[in-house]
């Protein structure tokens, strides 16, 4: 079967750098001794395959989120290469214009904080309507049918519509951004964090909501996060990160019931 | 269908540098068709063995050859996009530990299967239903949550969920731990209709009963050792 | 006028706005930046324009310059002034005489072919600078065509007030492919532009920006196909003076301070009442 993603060697050097980066630092320590550089993400080597849901685990610093923002050309990758299927060249090399069409019709993403993802001043509505119309859509009342679709789909009560994003509670504004990252049907939905900090049955609404579309919409996704009990509800495959580095990637429940690695097993007997 | 030759299954838990062996040098082989019950006491290694089948463990040794349509192929380092093909219709598991899915309605629990193969959600609710039915799950607890239930409730959802793949091979491990005489007989009967349409069981039970009653062949277990394989236990 | 370069601009400077002109021409639509020059008038004032006709105009140019369809302004009557001191060409009201026009706010009634030119005074060029204040961004957006900010915007606007509320300096896609700001005319000017006989040229001179619309070039305004562009409506209301139902109208007052609607293009007027047999009324 066709891989949908596949990422090679992707590499994220904060700073200088310097040729002894990588091989000085390790997944202990990620900051090179000789140049002082950090090295958020090294060496990181993985496929999606279509209608997948693969999780990423790892705690603060491990450079989980760092992959996601390269993927989706928020951050440009000291190294490596990613490849969609859809698209025949490593997706970091494309031009800016591939670029747009690939972030607009092929990924979709959401970030921990809504505040990036969305535009707070504009309507509900006008956030999704921003992802159609960059899609081309022309007819004001088939952007509000649809927009207002997505939005029925995510519990949003459609009279909220026109309402600025900014009034939103954090649960509905991540709601939102879920809805219009998925506006244009994308191939591969990018979750960053999606339910931290948020109250714990929001958290679960929103996650069943996530299952729910995945199933629907046959639509992969790469989840990343640091609560493991996420990871035990939606992933079926899981990579553990520590300092930027793969410790273990495996199917969920051996990583939580067998874990080889010892991080992982911190990780593991850590869980409250 | 299956064949387990020389598995064994250790744990080595770094945070204290120690070893823990599940079980060692297990072998024996399960024809299509067959109930082959696993017996003995409680860390005898016998859920990490069916584990390791199922791959929530990783044997560290030996090799479990399963048979498919176009040859034979060991599930012990079987690449994971493989396993989790055979998970969804091939292989089943049922846990001794009963994990509730959370916020999903008894009979969506059940469906749940059948709705990710694409069946209408009315259907798929439908034979959920009667499969419940006949488990004796009282009918005004089908859209309850199942953390709501009790073990032995919990365990007929579970039980359910499994039964209604038909899966080729089902693993069990203690079904009927929590469930009364009457249940028992009804498990026992359905299990026995999977066999009859084709379906290898693997169950681990400490009833012997229950064994004796379903199962075609018994492996003993002890001290991580699979010591005798019996026509019936005693 | 002695002591000055012909058209007061020097001939080098008229020959690199020129080239920038071209330039304009060459892709329509596109915001030209230049360097804008010192002129005897305030920035604000229609330096831009000034500049391009400057550079142009020759002995056998007739000038035209109107303010808000006005050849009687200050402004207008000002830049007319500055033109002929320092080039003796002729000046005149007369809307098919002209070869050169150089306009504030408003395209004349008239038909225009294609010996002749627009030269419209731009304040803000940017057709984006609403949705986004950063020239970098805005810059890469027509590098890129990604309107889809401009188009958010137009969006919002429906949901709030029910329809688009540009007036003036609507934005128009260019050739498919720039979006550009037509300078602040009225949108009943806009339909003028599309597949014009005539030469349209655009400059911001505080702005330091020049662009252009060839002949026979597609100018559509943006619009959705269930909001339609649509032109000023004045329900019915005719020109006091020259009794016109098919021109452009601005508001007025008369000598007992009733509300009287007039012809923004004075010269147009003044031809229909002329051909009427109208006098000209007070106020």
């Amino acid at each position: 079967m066709d891989c949908l993603l596949r990422v090679v060697n992707l590499t994220k050097i904060f700073g200088d750098g310097c040729p002894y980066c990588l091989e000085l630092t390790d997944d202990e320590h990620n900051i090179c001794p000789r140049c002082g550089s950090i090295v958020a993400c090294a060496g990181i080597s993985f496929e999606i395959m279509p209608n997948e849901i693969l999780g990423i685990v790892g705690e603060s610093g491990s450079g989980k989120s760092t992959i996601l923002k390269s993927l989706y050309f928020d951050l440009e990758p000291t190294k490596g290469a990613a490849y969609l299927n859809c698209y025949e060249r490593d997706i970091f090399k494309a031009n800016s214009q591939d670029k747009r069409w690939l972030r607009n019709f092929k990924m979709g993403m959401v970030y921990q904080n809504p505040g990036l993802g969305l535009l707070l001043d504009i309507t509900a509505g006008g956030n999704i309507a921003e992802k159609l119309l960059a899609a081309e859509w022309r007819d004001v009342g088939k952007i509000r049918g649809q927009a207002s679709g997505l939005l029925k789909r995510m519990e949003i009560p459609v009279v909220r519509m026109d309402e600025i994003t900014h009034n939103f509670s954090g649960g509905m504004q991540q709601r939102v951004q879920i809805a219009k990252a998925l506006a244009n049907n994308p191939e591969i939905l990018l979750l960053d964090e999606l339910t931290t900090g948020l109250d714990v049955s929001v958290q679960a609404r929103i996650l069943d909501l996530i299952k729910e579309i995945q199933r629907e919409l046959n639509i992969a996704i790469l989840l990343v996060t640091h609560d493991l009990g996420v990871i035990r509800l939606m992933a079926e495959r899981t990579i553990v990160m520590r300092n930027g580095r793969i410790v273990e990637d495996g199917l969920t429940d051996q990583i939580l019931e067998d874990p080889q690695h010892e991080y992982t097993q911190l990780l593991v007997n850590s869980e409250v | 269908m299956l064949e387990i030759k020389g598995l064994s299954k250790e744990f080595f838990l770094h945070q204290w540098g120690r070893r823990i062996e599940g079980f060692r040098d297990v072998s024996f082989a399960v024809d299509k068709s067959e109930c082959f019950g696993i017996f003995g006491p409680s860390g005898s290694g016998k859920s990490s063995l069916i584990r390791c089948i199922y791959r929530t463990y990783i044997p560290n040794k030996g090799e479990i050859l399963y048979e498919l349509r176009n040859g034979k192929v060991n599930l012990a380092t079987l690449p994971e996009y493989e396993v989790l093909k055979l998970r969804k219709e091939g292989i089943g598991y049922v846990s001794q530990f009963l994990r509730v899915v959370p916020r999903v309605s008894a009979v969506d629990v059940v469906a749940e299967p059948l709705l990710k193969r694409g069946m209408p959600v009315e259907e798929a609710r439908a034979a959920a239903s009667s499969l419940l039915e006949r488990l004796l799950i009282p009918k005004n607890l089908f859209d309850s949550y199942p953390s709501t239930f009790s073990g032995g409730e919990l365990q007929r959802v579970n039980l359910a969920r499994a039964l209604i793949t038909k899966f080729e091979l089902l693993l069990l491990d203690e079904p009927t731990a929590s469930l009364d005489e009457e249940i028992k007989e009804i498990v026992i009967e359905m299990l026995r209709e999977e066999k009859d349409r084709g379906a290898t069981i693997i169950c681990i039970s400490h009833d012997a009963s229950f064994l004796n009653a379903l199962a075609d062949r018994v492996g003993v277990m002890k001290g991580g050792r699979m010591v005798e394989i019996l026509e019936e236990v005693p | 006028m002695k002591g000055y370069n012909y058209a007061f601009l020097d001939e080098f400077t008229k020959r690199e706005i020129r080239r920038k002109i071209l330039k304009a021409v060459a892709i329509p639509g596109y915001q030209v930046p230049f360097a804008s020059r010192e002129m005897p008038i305030a920035k604000g004032w229609g330096t831009g324009g000034l500049q391009v006709t400057l550079s142009l105009i020759g002995d056998s140019d007739v000038l035209k310059v109107i303010d808000q369809g006005s050849d009687d302004s200050v402004n207008a009557i000002n830049i007319k002034t500055l033109v002929q001191h320092t080039t003796d060409v002729k000046l005149t009201n007369d809307t098919k005489e002209a070869s050169i026009i150089q306009t504030r706010h408003r395209i004349p009634e008239e038909y225009l072919n294609e010996d002749q030119t627009i030269v419209f005074q731009v304040p803000f060029p940017e057709p984006l600078r609403t949705v986004e204040p950063s020239e970098q961004l805005t810059r890469r957006m027509h590098a890129e065509k990604d309107y889809s900010k401009i188009w958010l915007y137009l969006y919002e606007n429906i949901v709030q007030y029910g329809d688009i509320i540009f007036g003036a300096r609507y934005p128009v896609m260019v050739n498919e492919r720039y979006l550009m700001d037509p300078s602040p005319i009225p949108r009943w000017d806009i339909p003028r532009l599309h597949n014009a006989a005539f030469l349209s040229l655009f400059c911001a001179g505080r702005e330091k920006r020049v662009y252009a619309i060839p002949p026979y070039t597609k100018v559509e305004p943006l619009e959705f196909e269930d909001y339609k562009f649509e032109v000023e409506n004045f329900d019915g209301k005719v020109c006091a003076r020259c009794g016109s139902g098919d021109t452009f109208l601005t508001k007025s007052v008369d000598d007992k301070g009733n509300e009287i609607w007039l012809c923004s293009d004075t010269s147009f007027c003044e031809k229909r009442r002329k051909k009427n047999g109208l006098f000209a009324k007070s106020g």
